[in-house]
């Protein structure tokens, strides 16, 4: 059977189609774990539209303040409403157009699992709870945005999606760090009720970014913008759910729980408001510009996250209320053309608006439900779209700082949307038939019955508001704005301005869905004039950064082992020598020593065995100088009171002999190692990190030794341990697990030569 | 006594990184011993100097009635001993198993794991910078 | 290595040697000694045997393979650590049981301690072993 979600990786989706049929079950089990959960969170309707909050808490991490907290309120209702029902919706879809698909199973558990982190991450009341499911959307979406794995291009599409909300999410996590150090709580709650403390914290200014370089990366803000649209290359399905519906909100949802905490100065109002502007109108134009109806669509959410963002801004009650129906309405209306454009797809082979056209006697179903979700998109009543737009014209007007701006930026890309609108749901279905790769058919009704039923409630809701103005719109517009709140949805709003707007609206939205093949034109001509796309500025980001990585590689780990060495060593003559002099720790000894010729003879004894030992071009003399050596530190251990330590020291001292003879005899003789050309250099950063070593030494002589440790080992190694010998008794008792640590460690080391000397099977013997 | 075996101790850094800086690995490996001779003085140093006094709690006492040696300094040097011989003697096998297998014990010339930069630049591996 | 002499020393030497460094691992905790020390004297006196007699011999006379003993004393050093366990403890606190004790005289003492410096022993003495017998048979 054919794939159609496939047909833009072509060249390399073969492999991942086989004739393996899933039992005809799994398609409605994976729908029915979202739909019973969808059933679940009605039941919270009442309790929540009566203004109640409902908390579950669970100990994690008590001593951190880092808890399994869960709150659900409006907004989160709201969220956790939307995720689920059109989760269900998709289920249902993706088992016919992924049936017969090799790694349907598996296409189903990422599916439920991005679920269940979306609905973790917006039911969350605790940062770092918060924080670990906003990860988990990351991944779970690169998980299903690479569902294609054997096209390149799905590939780098997914590591695009999550290295951009991956940066952002590290943001994030910095910010809510610091927020939860401003306000003394990692509890979402009581930092929403601690707001004005937040903003008049010294650290608001970071937090207020950090927090935004997270939400604006997920929900693909200009500059960070460049992902969504890559992201399409998930199986249609995908792209409805998590691009239009669910992921891409987290950020507006992160910008809405933190409203109350983080909303109210001039650095939020103005940042949102430009920044969500900015990718409103970008994101519009660009739509405009697509030829591919999936595309198109990926515009179009663009716009409408800017424009959530921009309304989240300002705190006026309108404006929210205006983001919160937005929201709703989007939710419905892109979700079903997604699906509805995946239908097509299906149907005829092709997505290319150039070659769509007469549809609708073919596909009669799904043009009601195209006809319907495009009706709501472009804001024409009775639809709830048409609600939102009022909405949107009201709240734009009442922003006070600058509703001219908000107001004519709202009503451009209201007006792109139009356009986008007709370019969607009209023109594949009416006008000429024109020819498509394959005949076209009605969809199934499992793939229909989606996007119809989403259209149907966008034309229901926006009939009756009630039904959604009081239990959901009212509570979210509630926890936005950190203090209650009413909110009426009417269908009618009488003859005032933003009626009058959204007349304007309609005329130009219909004047570039006329004259869109000319602006399509003008735009690739500026698009090819453009020195370089976002999203060839990350590749070239990316560059830099691998060639950077490779560069230092080059230089710090040339694979020369003396080289590594060199710069270690180096770092640390440099590093203990400026710490030495910057702090001014370096002292001279108070007291000059007092010995006596048998401390003299060992020192000589030592340090002979060491000259020697560098300057010795026989094996044999080496060795010698080295048993030298360690015999004068086992004398200085017996000298000093260590008896244990000397005896251990012999002992090895022998052993080394013992392994060094045997080991000998199949190597080489050493060759010479004249000091001349890069050794006296080398010799000359030795003889740097000795002086380091010697005078950090000497400082730490100079400052008085804490004995309390010692101490409390010879006052009890008898009473407690019942041991006279108090070394042993750290060993074996005091401090028995770090001994057994490094019995373990030599354990390993054995290990180790083991397989060396038996493991290889080659080279026996040469 | 202090201030010598501190100068000692400075003349032994600077022999063993003299030492590991060569490219023969023995030579190395050689350093390695003298490092860790070091590093255990340096312990025992810093846990000040009691001449003969064993850190033992004679009969009939509950404790050492007067100072003895540190015992904490010395319980460490006596695992890092241990433990600096274990490496040694793995450090050994490997310089051993190296030149069996690559016949030298130049280290600029063993580079089984990391070959030239000239190697790395064939088209395959800046496909891979590339990502594709 | 062909050496009479040496051959007919080790055989009395090796068990003298062996003997001492048990009496230096149990004598370890009110005298200098230990598990360290003893293990390291044990694989002395073994090498010795090896260098003599011949790795076959000495593995033949160890009847247990050097890493099984490394492992072995591993094992024993974690047993006594989880000891402390059953007696409500915090992780390897030491364990004593004195039995005949009378008054003053301690009797006969046994503990978890004693235990886990013979799995240091051990291990000691089959990692070593483990990588000397095995350096000197590829030799």
């Amino acid at each position: 059977m054919g794939n159609p979600d496939h047909r833009d990786n072509a060249g390399d989706a073969k492999s991942v189609t086989t004739k393996v049929q899933p039992s005809i079950g799994v398609g409605w089990v994976s729908a029915l774990v979202p739909f019973a959960l969808a059933i679940l969170f009605v039941t919270f309707l009442p309790a929540i539209a009566s203004g109640e909050r409902l908390r579950f808490a669970y100990e994690w991490v008590p001593s951190l303040g880092i808890n399994l907290t869960f709150l659900i309120d409006g907004l989160s209702l709201t969220f956790a409403l939307l995720i689920t029902g059109i989760g269900a919706v998709v289920a249902l879809y993706s088992s016919v157009t992924l049936a017969g698909h090799l790694h349907y199973w598996r296409f189903v558990f990422y599916l439920l699992f991005f679920m269940f982190s979306m609905l973790g991450l917006v039911l969350a009341d605790n940062l770092i709870t918060l924080f670990v499911f906003w990860e988990l959307t990351s991944v779970s979406s690169y998980l299903l945005i690479g569902f294609n794995h054997s096209s390149a291009k799905a590939r780098r599409s997914a590591l695009q999606a999550l290295l951009v909300t991956g940066g952002g999410g590290l943001a994030l996590l910095a910010g809510f760090i610091l927020m939860g150090s401003a306000a003394g709580t990692f509890e979402l709650s009581e930092i929403i009720a601690s707001g004005d403390a937040i903003r008049d914290h010294a650290l608001y200014v970071p937090i207020f970014f950090l927090v935004l370089a997270g939400a604006f990366t997920k929900s693909a803000q200009v500059p960070f913008h460049f992902w969504l649209p890559n992201a399409m290359a998930a199986p249609t399905p995908v792209s409805a759910y998590l691009h239009s519906a669910t992921m891409v909100k987290a950020g507006i949802y992160l910008l809405a729980r933190m409203h109350p905490a983080l909303s109210g100065t001039d650095l939020w109002l103005w940042t949102l408001t430009v920044f969500g502007a900015a990718t409103a109108v970008f994101a519009s134009i660009l739509a405009l510009r697509q030829t591919d109806l999936k595309l198109a669509l990926a515009y179009t959410t663009l716009m409408a996250l800017g424009t959530l963002t921009m309304f989240l801004g300002s705190g006026a009650t309108i404006a929210i209320a205006a983001a919160v129906t937005f929201l709703i309405v989007h939710s419905f209306y892109k979700a079903a053309l997604f699906l509805i454009v995946g239908i097509i797809d299906y149907g005829t082979g092709t997505r290319e608006t150039a070659q769509l056209g007469g549809l609708a006697r073919a596909m009669p179903v799904t043009a009601v439900a195209a006809a319907a979700a495009a009706l709501s998109m472009a804001g024409f009543p009775p639809f709830l779209g048409f609600i939102g737009k009022e909405l949107k014209y009201e709240g734009a007007l009442a922003v006070a700082s600058e509703p001219l701006f908000v107001a004519s930026a709202a009503v451009l890309a209201n007006a792109l949307m139009v356009a986008v609108a007709g370019i969607v749901a009209l023109k594949p279905f009416y006008g000429h038939r024109l020819e498509t790769p394959k005949l076209p058919q009605e969809a199934p009704f499992l793939m229909w019955i989606g996007p119809i039923g989403l259209a149907v409630l966008g034309l229901v809701f926006g009939l009756m508001p009630g039904l959604i103005s009081g239990s959901l719109v009212q509570p979210a517009v509630t926890a936005i704005a950190g203090q209650p709140e009413t909110v009426k949805l009417a269908l009618w709003h009488g003859l005032n301005l933003p009626l009058l707007l959204s007349v304007l609206t309609f005329a130009l939205g219909i004047a570039f869905y006329l004259g869109h093949g000319k602006l399509r034109s003008f735009l690739v001509r500026v698009e090819e004039r453009l020195p370089a796309s976002a999203d060839e500025l990350w590749d070239r980001f990316l560059d830099a950064l691998k060639g950077g990585a490779a560069w230092q590689t080059r230089v710090l780990q040339g694979g020369i082992l003396r080289r590594y060495l060199f710069i270690v060593f180096a770092t640390l003559a440099v590093g203990g020598g400026v710490t030495l002099y910057v702090t001014g720790a370096a002292r001279w000894p108070s007291v000059w020593p007092d010995f006596t010729i048998k401390h003299l003879l060992v020192i000589g004894l030592i340090a002979g065995g060491a000259v020697m030992t560098v300057f010795s071009i026989s094996r044999l003399a080496a060795i010698c100088a080295l048993g030298v050596v360690g015999m004068g530190v086992a004398l200085i251990f017996v000298i000093f009171g260590a008896p244990d330590v000397a005896i251990t020291q012999l002992l090895v001292e022998t052993l080394v002999v013992i392994l060094v003879s045997v080991v000998m005899l199949r190597l080489p003789q050493l060759e010479r190692d004249p000091m001349k050309g890069g050794r006296i250099l080398d010799a000359a950063l030795a003889l740097a990190v000795g002086a380091v070593v010697t005078v950090i030494l000497i400082s730490v002589l100079d400052t008085p030794l804490d004995r309390s440790i010692t101490a409390y080992f010879e006052d009890k190694s008898l009473p407690e341990a019942f041991g006279r010998n108090i070394v042993n008794v750290i060993l074996v008792d005091f401090r028995a697990l770090d001994t057994f640590g490094e019995i373990a460690v030599v354990a390993v080391a054995a290990l180790g030569a083991f397989v060396l000397l038996k493991g290889t099977g080659k080279a026996k013997k040469p | 006594m202090e201030i010598l075996l501190s100068l000692l101790i400075g003349l032994l850094v600077a022999a063993s990184v003299y030492l590991m800086l060569a490219r023969n690995v023995l030579r190395f490996l050689f350093g390695l011993v003298l490092l860790s001779n070091a590093a255990n003085l340096i312990i025992f140093v810093a846990g000040r100097l009691t001449p003969e006094a064993p850190s033992l709690v004679p009969e009939g006492y509950s404790a050492p009635p007067e100072l003895v040696a540190n015992a904490l300094p010395q319980a460490l040097v006596l695992t890092a001993i241990v433990i600096g011989f274990g490496l040694f003697a793995f450090a050994l096998v490997l310089v051993y198993r190296g030149y069996q297998s690559l016949g030298t014990l130049d280290s600029d010339v063993m580079r089984v794991a990391e070959p030239l930069a000239e190697k790395a630049s064939s088209p395959k591996a800046e496909l891979e910078v590339k990502g594709l | 290595m062909n050496s009479l002499i040496l051959s007919a020393a080790t055989r009395i030497l090796v068990g003298l040697m062996l003997l001492f460094s048990v009496y230096m691992l149990i004598r370890g905790h009110n005298e200098p000694g230990g598990g360290f020390i003893g293990g390291l004297l044990a694989t002395i006196g073994i090498v010795l045997y090896a260098i003599s007699h011949g790795v076959a011999a000495a593995r033949e006379a160890l009847r247990l393979d050097p890493l099984s003993i490394a492992m072995g004393g591993l094992g024993m050093a974690l047993f006594a650590g989880i000891m402390a366990v059953f007696f409500n403890d915090a992780f390897f606190s030491g364990q004593w049981a004195f039995p005949f004790a009378e008054g003053d005289d301690k009797g006969f003492p046994i503990s978890t301690v004693l235990l886990f410096d013979i799995g240091v022993y051990l291990v000691v003495v089959g990692a070593v072993l483990s990588i000397v017998l095995g350096l000197e048979e590829e030799v």
